[in-house]
């Protein structure tokens, strides 16, 4: 059993019981946690395999990026957990069942059908390796030769993804007194200022005249 | 003894495993179920990287780049359909989302 051997089963383990933690764990912002510990093992693992350029996205992309907004989300809803926790256990027994068939059923297939090792694999390699092999660099030359139209869409699923969750949360609060900028530009002089026409004086009634000359003599 | 392609595989196989019972367990807790999902995307792609490096092609690698990228923008509209939800709703019990039941 060399070394690799040795750091797969840790890096297994370890990735295997932050699963189990991720969906048995009572707090979601535990869950989260251990979501993120579950995909930097996941990351180390495919280290092992070589894969360095989707090691480190993986640990940029959902450690930074996704994981941080589930701990957003999370925290920004106030939940009542024991609610949610009702029936946990109730349908556990059938959930287990139901799982340990599933993996039994996966293992045994591909345990018995993919015996697959590194010499074996070495010596189909069609290219010899070589030292200066760049995993990152062979990614990109395939990336935006062969697949840069799908390359393209998925950019475009990004930009919908973005636009998508801006306008779902999106909300004019009613509360708060907000200034329209547009409508401040597109202002014109005379929406402010009406000029009226007014006649310099005018003829002055004649009961109201005697009126106020009777209040000036009584004085 | 030195590793096999079945060991990655079998690593695979078991963390979807896993998720699916996240998802029968956490019926009523949807953030939950949306981390379970997570889980058994990343279960998929250690099989393509698996297989990418045992077979010797790069392709498998490349299919986890654009399952990174769905998943990604699935998780952003996911959880903005949530805070949509628990904006109207003030909860996030999925037994209570029956609005379209008719």
């Amino acid at each position: 059993m060399d070394v690799k051997t040795g750091l797969f089963y840790f890096f297994s383990a370890v990735l295997l019981f932050a699963g189990f933690r991720v969906i048995t764990s009572r707090n979601p912002v535990y869950a989260a946690l251990y979501l993120v510990l579950a995909f930097f093992q996941a990351a180390a693992i495919w280290i092992l395999l070589k894969a360095e350029f989707l090691a480190i996205a993986l640990v940029l992309v959902y450690v930074g990026a996704v994981m941080v907004l589930f701990l957003f989300v999370v925290m920004m809803l106030d939940i009542n957990i024991d609610s949610m926790r009702q029936g946990f256990w109730k349908h556990f027994p059938f959930a287990a069942a139901i799982g340990a068939l599933i993996a039994l059923e996966m293992a045994a297939v591909l345990m018995g059908g993919f015996r697959l090792t590194e010499e074996a694999r070495n010596s189909a390699a069609l290219v010899p390796v070589v030292p200066q092999f760049s995993n990152t660099k062979e990614l990109g030359k395939l990336l935006y030769t062969e697949y840069l139209y799908p390359l393209e869409i998925a950019a475009v699923i990004l930009l919908v993804a973005i636009v998508a969750a801006i306008a779902l949360t999106l909300r004019q609060r009613k509360d708060s007194k907000h200034a329209s900028p547009s409508d401040q530009v597109r202002v014109k002089a005379r929406d402010r200022v009406e000029i009226i026409k007014m006649k310099v004086t005018q003829p002055v009634q004649a009961e109201v005249a005697a009126a106020v000359v009777a209040s000036v003599e009584k004085k | 003894m030195t590793l096999t392609l079945g060991h990655f595989l079998s690593l695979g196989a078991i963390l979807f495993a896993l998720s699916v019972i996240g998802i029968f367990l956490n019926r009523k807790n949807l953030i939950v179920l949306l981390m379970a999902i997570e889980l058994m995307l990343l279960a998929v792609n250690m099989n393509f990287v698996a297989f990418s490096y045992y077979l010797n092609d790069m392709r498998g690698q490349i299919f986890v780049f654009f399952i990174l990228t769905v998943a990604a923008a699935e998780s952003a509209i996911g959880l903005a359909i949530l805070v949509l939800l628990f904006r109207n709703k003030s909860n996030i019990n999925v037994d209570e989302l029956n609005a379209l039941k008719g």
